[in-house]
């Protein structure tokens, strides 16, 4: 069967790499929106955060003997508490300043984070097996569906939409919401505002980490597997704007779809292709598909 | 820096130039002159990152790609057409005022954090142009470039040659930045970067401006890359990795953000750095440079010139 004369078997597997690379870019850019919207600050770490659940991951596997489904849990809860520390001791020192020092700030602690791990691992990568309840696929007839890339997605969607729900309809998400708007005045009203900074900040990067957890048996575990990808969702801000939720999980999955569509059609163009949709919206809609001027 | 200067401070901030001036000239008999050469085309280039952040407070995290592509340019002309050295560093140049007059367009159309996002997102789409053609020599980068013959005459591959060479057009750069930053278009950048809403009431275009900073800043980031390819006699993809777009921020931050010669300070100080710590380390360089940026952000923002300056006016006011 073809597609516009493209097997659909090939057209349907970069679709769904598409998909997975689109989840990715949705969590990531949901977590660097969060964090933003309650620090000003735009998470240069978040990349590292995401190879750091990776290695958590494949480190607990390798050496310790801890299975993929403990990792999901573990490694998200053991990078968001990195995360509450570096907030604590470090990026609760820049609120007063200008909003890029805290930039500024992430970029070094992502030096540092990504040399450590280079320096103990190596730059050649690491596999990390499929965990045997999701290993196999399904032949759909025009394609074949491995069972761990449809997880991935649904588990992605399902974090995304879980943290959207948290936002919008609980109390918690609510003191969130309001100091987004003015902070100050929410520490008036009784509420425990550095708390809650640290806590966003936490399940910014937690989210990360689990994103990299997904990752790991998809690409290979390897500590420039951040860096790359981080660019590419600082483009995916950029097109979506930061000022909504659902906007960033529609942006980045809309995203990570068109770039699957490129590869099939146009595989030179595929890694500059979001960078080019920014161009586009920046002199189309600068402030992004989502956001308010 | 500010223009109520003391005529006796104005004496010996020319006295100051003067001398530096001077030490540049005798260095190299003292100094192994490549690595001067290194150090004054990253420094040339720190100090032009420096105008944009330091004089208009725009960040750009893509300086990388002004930097590589002019060397790319330059690199390209020279080796396969043929054309002289001072042709190749002109065309190089231009080359990257033109992209920086791309990137300050599409940039200058957000401000702040975005700003960055964007620079940075830019210059890794370069990245990926100059990893896919093949003109550029993909992950071995361009390679065997002559040095040439300067105006057809001097001979660059002599070493004393070149170091002049790279050390006026070091000079040349660094005065272009200085009268620049001392002009009215200078301060009207500062006002910009001060209070963007009072400079707008006050009737200036707000974005002509920052777009002209833009492509000065780009200008001459590439004049520092068209000139280092020449020094090296190669350019490679590190010049145009966001590593390099890193390391000129902690540059201009180390050395201190918005004085004149912090930035000459700062790539000195991580050129020596690199160059001591490269065999002892080896790859804990990134790490100590992600050290520094912690502790630059975190307890030393005014830099080493910084730091220096308000050392001087505290003596001065006792």
């Amino acid at each position: 069967m073809e597609i516009f004369g493209v097997p659909s078997a090939l057209l349907g597997s970069q679709l769904l790499v598409g998909l997975i690379n689109g989840s990715f870019y949705a969590i990531l850019s949901l977590g660097l929106a969060i964090i933003f919207g309650l620090l000003n600050i735009i998470n240069f770490a978040h990349g590292a955060q995401y190879m750091m659940g990776a290695f958590i991951a494949w480190l607990a596997l390798t050496k310790f003997n801890v299975n993929y489904w403990v990792a999901l849990i573990a490694a998200p809860l053991l990078v968001g508490l990195f995360g509450v520390i570096l907030e604590r001791t470090m990026l609760r020192k820049l609120y007063k300043l200008d909003h890029l020092y805290g930039l500024l700030l992430t970029f070094g602690l992502a030096l540092i984070i990504e040399g450590v791990f280079r320096d103990q691992f190596g730059i050649s990568g690491e596999s990390y097996d499929v965990p045997d309840a999701l290993a196999g696929g399904i032949n759909l007839g025009f394609m074949f569906l491995p069972i761990y890339r449809a997880w991935v997605i649904v588990a992605s969607l399902t974090v995304c939409f879980g943290t959207w729900y948290m936002i919008e309809k609980t109390r918690l998400g609510a003191y969130l919401r309001a100091g987004t708007e003015n902070s100050q005045i929410v520490q008036a009203l009784g509420i425990n505002v550095p708390l809650l900074i640290t806590f966003t900040y936490g399940y910014g990067v937690a989210l990360a980490a689990f994103a990299g957890v997904l990752a790991a048996p998809v690409f290979q575990v390897n500590p420039l597997m951040g860096s790359n990808l981080i660019i590419v969702v600082f483009a995916v801000v950029v097109i979506g704007g930061m000022g909504s939720i659902l906007g960033s999980i529609v942006t980045g999955i809309g995203l990570g779809l068109i770039e699957g569509l490129t590869r099939v059609f146009y595989p030179e163009a595929s890694a500059v292709v979001v960078f080019v949709i920014m161009v586009i919206v920046l002199l189309v809609r600068p402030a992004g598909l989502f956001g308010k001027a | 820096m500010s223009t109520t200067k003391q005529p006796s401070a104005l004496i010996k901030t020319e006295a100051l130039y003067t001398a530096l001036f001077v030490v540049g000239l005798i260095a190299p008999f003292a100094i192994y002159p490549t690595f001067l050469m290194k150090l004054f085309c990253l420094a040339l280039f720190a100090s032009a990152f420096n105008l944009l952040l330091g004089f208009a407070g725009l960040l750009s995290f893509g300086h990388a790609a002004f930097l590589g592509t002019a060397g790319y340019v330059c690199g390209l002309m020279v080796r396969d057409m043929g054309v002289t050295p001072e042709v190749g560093i002109i065309a190089g140049t231009a080359a990257a005022g033109l992209l920086g007059w791309l990137f300050g367009v599409l940039a200058i159309r957000r401000t702040g954090i975005y700003f960055a996002m964007i620079t940075l997102a830019l210059a890794q789409m370069v990245y990926f142009i100059v990893l896919q053609v093949k003109a550029t020599g993909g992950e071995d980068g361009l390679q065997g470039v002559p040095r040439g013959h300067l105006f057809g005459l001097v001979d660059l591959s002599d070493n004393v040659a070149m170091y002049y060479l790279v050390y006026a057009v070091f000079s040349i750069g660094f005065f272009i930045i200085y009268r620049t930053i001392h002009s009215p278009f200078g301060q009207i950048l500062k006002a910009i970067r001060e209070n963007e809403p009072r400079a707008i009431s006050l009737g200036y275009d707000v974005n002509k401006f920052k777009l002209m900073a833009f492509v000065i800043s780009a200008s001459l980031a590439g004049l520092a890359g068209a000139t280092k390819t020449l020094v090296f006699q190669l350019t490679s993809l590190s010049d145009v990795h966001w590593h390099m777009s890193g390391e000129v921020v902690l540059m201009t931050l180390l050395g201190g953000l918005g004085t004149i010669l912090g930035p000459a300070v700062g790539s000195a100080t991580i050129v020596t750095l690199q160059n001591e710590l490269a065999d002892k380390v080896g790859s804990w360089v990134t790490v100590i440079m992600g050290l520094i940026f912690v502790v630059c952000v975190l307890a030393f923002r005014r830099g080493i010139v910084g730091e220096i300056q308000a050392l001087i006016q505290r003596a001065g006011i006792r």
